[in-house]
């Protein structure tokens, strides 16, 4: 009994010996391995992981782990957090949300990165990612790929009843009004207005559409007249125009999608991705389809929300110089273009807008490139993870009639007031 | 006293994993509830009682511990009648009574947030079977009245077979001789109830009531899930805003202060309850 209970423990100690001694001299002699960690790739990830195969054959004595974080974005954030915050040096190349750059900027958690994109190469990149990645006129993360807002209609219907595709708000709730009126079981415009992040996206299009904004100067001016006029004609949709169904309030990017996508909907604001879904096989409204920049209102210039990825690199890595390498390379024309043309990536170069391969396969990116260079980013402030906390419910307040726009966003002001107090 | 003596040093390993485990944990984020914390700014310092100053007037607080409140009170009440009704149809004999009891259980079963998945789509105004069912076009999750009352009927929904199944185990260690001795003393089967089974039961009632007014107050995922805390907050619970607070604007500092009154809450419920179930089994 005593015996073999000791034969156990030696055996447990000789293990853990050895893995110390395989560890302790992998580490000297065997290539560099870099950790990449990104969000799920949407379908397949082949053709990510053969593109990272062809950087370990450029690139002798590096090797590249690629790991996937879970798919929800609040997830992926509070693992940087939490890993960066521990100055973990298990990851050496991260790929950020739009929104996260300038506050993991803040916090001294990212690489001084702008000498990858010298001044003139930063020039073939759309500017709305460029400025959402650089802090205090540093760069620290370099776009990936890239996202905006955009309207899509169907082309089929407008054209029956005679109408373009709008050019202002006014114009939109015009042929919605007068078409779902003839036309029953047809919602006029749909878009996302539960309380999430999604809904600051929406919301933001109409501020900025209007002439308006959340931070100038950094001060809030989001209690302006413009201001309150943007959220007031959303709330009109839904309880004036009825154009809007109230539903809304729950709706998030895939739920108007599926309404969309069954025909049920003449204008929908949605990301770019859903795109290929309308126009796969089997999809009721192939074809019918069109897409283009949002309205805005009157006299004034149409904005989308910025979205997308960014690749940065970890301040705490033992690597930095491959970082740098790996960066790069997944930044580069060719690499861009090869993930357009599988994953369906949207490249941050302008110049492959242009690309006759890639507008072969996908006819619609040349009407992406003019939305992408009015995209706008989301305030860029170490803060606007906190903003964002208080504009959610407000706006969803004004939405559902439970606060009156001017009152919602006259509380959101104070409340943004109280943080960007908060450095001092 | 030598029995005491060995019994002390049996538990010793147990305090020793548990202070790592829960107390340590306790008393850091009451140290961190002091601080004024944020990880971005790289700020960290004293500030006393600043966090549960700032509490006080805090309106997202004061809504989230009202909507905590309504959410506890209405679905811990609905489960206990609901269970009860339940476990005493499941107490009778009838035939396929194991195969019921069985499909009353499936909804316990499910994962929460699959559970709120599901609803998410049966609450949904266009597509969902629920206004289907019931010839409506109302807008459940959107609305700021049918939004909380949406989240505590997948709850109630969820948390009843539960509820049905413990109260269930308590009738069945009523002795059925005190039942037959009623009925000769000419009691109704009212009176049985109230007199006999009530009584009986409330030790395990009062157990079910620790269980569920504990985990309704700390309600987190099934709310999350189904309406992220919207429209306007009005489904948002002190957890929720606690999770917000501390993990999507990463103030550690008041996100603890949160924290350490939900545990506050939480600590009082169950010495009020613990008060009445000792009274309880002293009688």
């Amino acid at each position: 009994m005593m015996k073999n209970r000791q034969i156990f423990f030696l055996i447990i100690a000789i293990v853990i010996l050895i893995g110390i001694s395989i560890n302790g001299s992998g580490a000297d002699k065997g290539p560099i391995v870099l950790v990449f960690k990104h969000g799920k790739i949407p379908g397949d990830s082949e053709p990510l992981k053969r593109l990272l195969e062809k950087f370990e054959n450029e690139h002798e004595g590096i090797k590249v782990k690629d790991e996937v974080l879970p798919a929800s974005t609040d997830e992926q954030h509070q693992f940087y957090v939490i890993n960066l915050e521990g100055k973990s040096a298990d990851f050496d190349v991260l790929s950020m949300d739009v929104i996260w750059v300038p506050e993991f900027a803040r916090a001294g958690w990212l690489k001084d990165i702008s000498r990858i994109l010298p001044e003139e190469e930063r020039r073939e990149f759309f500017s709305g990612p460029i400025q959402a990645v650089t802090y205090h006129g540093r760069m620290y993360a370099v776009p990936w790929y890239i996202d905006a807002g955009l309207l899509y209609y169907r082309k089929d219907i407008l054209q029956q009843y005679g109408f373009s595709p709008p050019k202002t708000w006014y114009e939109l709730v015009d042929s919605a009004r007068q078409i779902t009126a003839k036309e029953k079981g047809l919602y006029g415009f749909i878009w996302q207005g539960k309380q999430y992040e999604g809904l600051v996206c929406n919301v933001l299009e109409y501020f900025w559409g209007n002439g308006g904004d959340v931070l100038r100067d950094g001060v809030s001016v989001i209690n302006t007249t413009n201001n309150i006029n943007s959220l007031q004609f959303m709330r009109d949709m839904i309880a004036k125009y009825k154009i809007t169904p109230p539903f809304v309030t729950t709706s998030i990017e895939e739920s108007t999608r599926h309404i969309f996508g069954d025909g049920k909907a003449l204008f929908m604001r949605n990301w770019p991705y859903a795109w290929n879904t309308f126009e796969r096989k089997g999809s009721s409204i192939k074809g019918k389809v069109g897409i283009s920049q949002l309205p805005a209102f009157p006299g004034k210039q149409s904005a989308s929300t910025l979205g997308g990825w960014q690749l940065g690199i970890n301040r705490y890595s033992r690597h930095p110089k491959e970082a740098e390498q790996l960066i790069k390379f997944l930044i580069s024309l060719e690499v861009q273009k090869a993930l357009a043309l599988t994953i369906g990536y949207k490249p941050t170069r302008k110049s492959l807008y242009h690309d006759p391969d890639l507008i072969k396969a996908q006819p619609f990116i040349a009407h992406l490139a003019p939305i992408f260079m009015k995209a706008r980013p989301r305030p860029i402030t170490p803060y606007y993870l906190m903003l964002t906390q208080v504009m959610q419910p407000e706006f969803s307040a004004a939405l559902a009639g439970i606060k009156t726009p001017e009152e919602a966003l006259n509380s959101a002001h104070q409340q943004i007031e109280n943080i960007l107090r908060v450095e001092q | 006293m030598k029995v005491n003596d060995q019994g002390n040093r049996f538990i010793i390993p147990a305090i020793i994993i548990l202070s790592l485990v829960t107390i340590y944990p306790i008393l850091y984020v009451l140290y961190l509830s002091l601080h004024r914390k944020l990880l971005i700014f790289n700020i960290s310092r004293f500030v006393g009682l600043e966090n549960y100053l700032f509490l006080l007037n805090d309106d997202r607080f004061w809504n989230a511990l009202k909507n905590t409140v309504y959410f506890t009170s209405v679905s811990v009440s609905l489960e206990l009648l609901f269970g009860l009704s339940i476990a005493l149809l499941l107490n009778r004999s009838f035939r396929l009574r194991g195969l019921v009891r069985a499909v009353v259980l499936i909804p316990w079963a499910i994962p929460t947030v699959v559970s709120a998945k599901m609803w998410e789509w049966i609450y949904n105004p266009d597509f969902g079977i629920l206004n289907y069912l019931i010839g409506t076009q109302i807008n459940w999750l959107g609305s700021s009245f049918w939004a909380m009352n949406a989240a505590i009927f997948m709850d109630v929904w969820k948390t009843t077979p539960f509820v049905a199944i413990l109260l269930m185990a308590g009738l069945q260690n009523i002795p059925q001789e005190l039942y037959q001795a009623g009925k000769v003393d000419g009691a109704g089967r009212r009176s049985l109830f109230v007199r006999i089974t009530l009584p009986l039961l409330k030790p395990v009632i009062l157990v079910v009531l620790i269980f569920r007014t504990l985990d309704a107050f700390r309600v987190f995922d099934a709310v999350y899930v189904l309406t992220g805390g919207g429209p306007a907050n009005t489904t948002e619970t002190l957890s929720i805003y606690a999770y917000k607070v501390l993990f999507q604007t990463l103030q550690f500092g008041y996100g603890s202060t949160l924290s350490v009154v939900v545990f506050l809450c939480v600590g009082a419920i169950s010495i009020f309850y613990m008060r009445l179930l000792s009274r309880e089994t002293r009688l």
